[in-house]
């Protein structure tokens, strides 16, 4: 059947069960734009920038484990899309951005509105098409959502010019997708696997150091199934928060500059490090040549380039963490026999741990000032842990990794690679639509909230009921807190002498708005949030010069924490 | 250390440039690239010499092989090979070096490929050290111009770069 690039563009989304997209309109999407009209079965969320139209998708993804879509304009809305694109990139994140572009003609001419967007996200996706000819679109469609979910996921970009989304051929959506240099390893070498089990068995003192490999798998019951089988200490890393219970007895909690003392000295006094989709990020390693200086490695991941990249591995493993784990889990389950002797001389190793976590935990003082971790408590607390938690960056999201216990995968959504600012109230308005019913809380600052805050106007308009609680403390305090460090508190720049009223602009914008000041406050009015149905922004006036602690400094080995 | 690369890759447009712009991303050393569509008009050969520890050159090939339009990857160090490159030199040609530079581009086995009053287009072929060796000779004579291919490589003997999957990677196999 004859249809235009735009229908052939529905057609594909339906057939790829799209069912809410982010978009933004302009001259180049209006093909797209028009073609979409009866098609309210694709829930179209018009966003208020096209950074926030990419971070949606991304939270929507991150929440839901589906490929996020958005849809913007040529030039200006194609490259305020970068941000996003790069922040997906970073995180792994399955999305499909389509950017329109000015017609095939005028490619290359300077044209209004023009932008080489392919060209200028290259570094930042994991694949990229422009579609020159109408007759690629929708096997180009095909290839976009089969890139971006599968092996190491990634941000895929189709740019469609105006001439392609006009113009007509046959459409038939292909039923396969056959890419001849792109076949992602998803079983682990059998042969690798046995070995690390071997070395696993002969060590005293083993730690599961797992990232966001284990969420993007879907890997955490076989990951707590492993740990649990062999008593294990585990350690996430800030993007494998939720991928084991915040609670559990092995959970030692995040490690790395703001991670636990637990959790970095585990790793010191390691003799072997099993990391499971994780990649060595320098948060999360400290000094590269002092990392688990006892230990020999073993590495699981489905991205060979990520293995021996910052650290040697004694044992590498290319495949997908779920698939492996749960080889490992039984390869285990069939040879007990081999792990007796490890069995036997395992506990010392659980106590040294468990004293660790005991006599050195997550605190903060209180001093009858509202500290922001009290309200990450409270948080956590009224929401029974069941909240999906964005955050910002910086502060917010340090103390969020802290003291919100994660106890499920996809309850966390934060830009762990990137550190990008802005980031979590879009993204939390992206959970939002996956996920209309459940409670969505973007901890934020009020310096991060100020970089995507005309998002209200789109949580109201589509009533996604979002809570945004700002940890207002005047500065942006976490550059502030390695001035206050490292730079003889010269507070230059990090102090936002202007700042809206967000109770004010809330009721502004038609969302509702709330302030706390003081400790005995935060919990009536979270409760009162949490419940009134509607667009929230909380203005919570912590304590202006609190710091994030434990800290080890950049550069600096694990084991050298500032505690408090 | 200076490893010669072979890449071969899909032949569609912006293929080079994401190559490219992975060794500029990355900051890996890019010496000399060559790049022709093979007997196959869907797969462009791309040859690739470039330089660093095993580490680095570790990175490069995985890096390689991970961009979507790459197709098979391979590292000249772990196979016997050839290599060969070409250079073009415009030299001056005048009374009384003529019969110089003819002996010794006779002797390296070139060929003078233009002829003006005033000069000759010189043709040499080899590796990096016979063409530097010539360089060298000829260069007193007067060289005008210069113009020079990096190293195209293939395998020795029956070997072939045979078109198949891409390979696993070094963590996927024992050692």
């Amino acid at each position: 059947m004859k249809k235009t690039g735009a229908q052939i563009f529905v057609e594909a989304l339906k057939i790829e069960g799209v069912e809410n997209i982010f978009c933004y309109p302009g001259g180049a999407t209006l093909n797209i734009t028009d073609a979409l009209t009866d098609h309210s079965e694709i829930h179209q969320i018009v966003v208020r920038h096209e950074q926030g139209a990419v971070h949606a998708s991304d939270g929507y993804a991150r929440a839901s484990g589906k490929v996020g879509v958005s849809l913007v304009t040529s030039g200006p809305g194609a490259t305020n899309t970068v941000t996003g694109i790069a922040t997906a990139y970073m995180d792994s994140i399955p999305i499909v951005i389509f950017t329109c572009q000015v017609n095939t003609m005028l490619i290359g001419n300077d044209a209004f509105q023009e932008a080489d967007i392919v060209g200028i996200t290259r570094p930042c996706t994991k694949h990229s098409y422009l579609v020159k000819d109408v007759k690629d679109l929708a096997r180009i469609i095909k290839e976009a959502f089969y890139i971006a979910r599968s092996g190491r996921p990634g941000p895929v970009l189709v740019d469609i010019p105006k001439d392609v989304s006009s113009g007509i051929c046959d459409f038939k959506y292909p039923e396969k997708v056959n890419i001849r240099s792109y076949q992602p390893t998803y079983n682990g070498h059998l042969g690798q696997i046995k070995k690390a089990i071997k070395q696993i068995a002969a060590s005293k003192k083993p730690v599961l150091y797992t990232g966001g490999g284990i969420i993007t798998s879907g890997a955490s019951a076989e990951l707590v199934k492993f740990a649990e089988q062999l008593s294990i200490p585990v350690v996430n890393t800030l993007m494998g928060l939720g991928g084991v219970p915040g609670g559990h007895k092995l959970f030692l909690g995040m490690l790395g500059m703001h991670g636990t003392y637990a959790a970095n000295m585990a790793i010191t006094s390691s003799d072997l490090i099993i990391a499971i989709g994780a990649r060595f990020d320098d948060r999360a390693t400290g000094k590269v040549d002092e990392f688990a200086p006892h230990a020999k490695i073993i590495h699981v991941d489905i991205d060979p380039t990520s293995i021996s990249k910052n650290i040697k591995v004694d044992i590498p493993i290319v495949g997908d963490s779920r698939s492996v784990l749960k080889k490992m889990v039984e390869i285990v389950e069939a040879e007990k026999e081999e792990f007796k002797a490890y069995k036997a001389s395992i506990g010392p190793w659980l106590n040294e741990t468990e004293q660790w976590k005991k006599n050195f935990p997550l605190t903060y003082v209180r001093n009858g000032t509202l500290k922001p971790q009290y309200v990450i408590e409270k948080v956590f607390e009224l929401t029974d842990g069941k909240a999906i938690i964005a955050t910002e960056v910086g502060q917010n999201q340090m103390w969020t990794a802290q003291f919100f216990k994660f106890l499920k995968p996809r309850t966390l959504l934060t830009s762990g690679g990137l550190g990008t600012m802005g980031f979590g109230f879009p993204a939390a308005i992206g959970a939002q639509v996956a996920f209309p019913k459940s409670l969505v809380v973007d901890i934020a600052g009020d310096g991060s909230i100020q970089m995507n805050i005309q998002e209200l106007g789109t949580a109201v308009q589509f009533n996604l009921p979002v809570k945004v609680v700002i940890l207002n403390n005047g500065y942006l305090g976490m550059v502030r807190q390695w001035q206050e460090l490292f730079y003889e508190k010269r507070y230059t720049w990090t102090c936002l002498e202007c700042a809206p009223d967000f109770v004010k602009l809330a009721d502004a914008y038609g969302a509702a708005g709330y302030r706390i000041e003081s400790e005995d406050e935060v919990e009536s009015v979270l409760r009162e949030a949490f419940h009134n149905g509607r667009p929230t922004l909380i203005d919570v006036k912590v304590n202006p010069e609190e710091s994030v602690y434990p800290m080890v400094p950049a550069g600096a080995s694990l084991k050298e924490m500032l505690l408090v | 250390m200076r490893h010669i690369i072979s890449v071969l890759v899909e032949n569609e447009f912006g293929v080079l440039s994401r190559v490219a712009g992975l060794f500029s991303g990355r900051g890996f050393n890019i010496e000399s690239l060559c790049v022709a569509e093979t007997l196959d008009p869907t797969i462009s050969t791309m040859t690739i010499v470039t330089s660093g520890n095993e580490a680095i050159i570790e990175q490069v090939l995985k890096q390689l092989n991970k961009l979507i339009n790459v197709i098979k990857v391979v590292d000249f160090k772990e196979l016997d090979y050839v290599s060969r490159e070409m250079v073009l030199v415009k030299v001056n040609a005048e009374e009384r070096t003529r019969a110089e530079i003819l002996r010794m581009t006779e002797i390296f086995r070139g060929k003078i490929i233009d002829v003006s009053p005033k000069t000759y287009t010189l043709l040499i072929t080899g590796d990096d050290e016979k063409l530097r060796a010539f360089l060298t000779l000829i260069k007193p004579l007067g060289i005008k111009e210069l113009v020079r291919t990096g190293p195209i490589a293939i395998a020795r003997g029956e070997k072939v770069i045979k078109l198949k999957d891409k390979p696993l990677e070094g963590g996927e196999e024992d050692g």
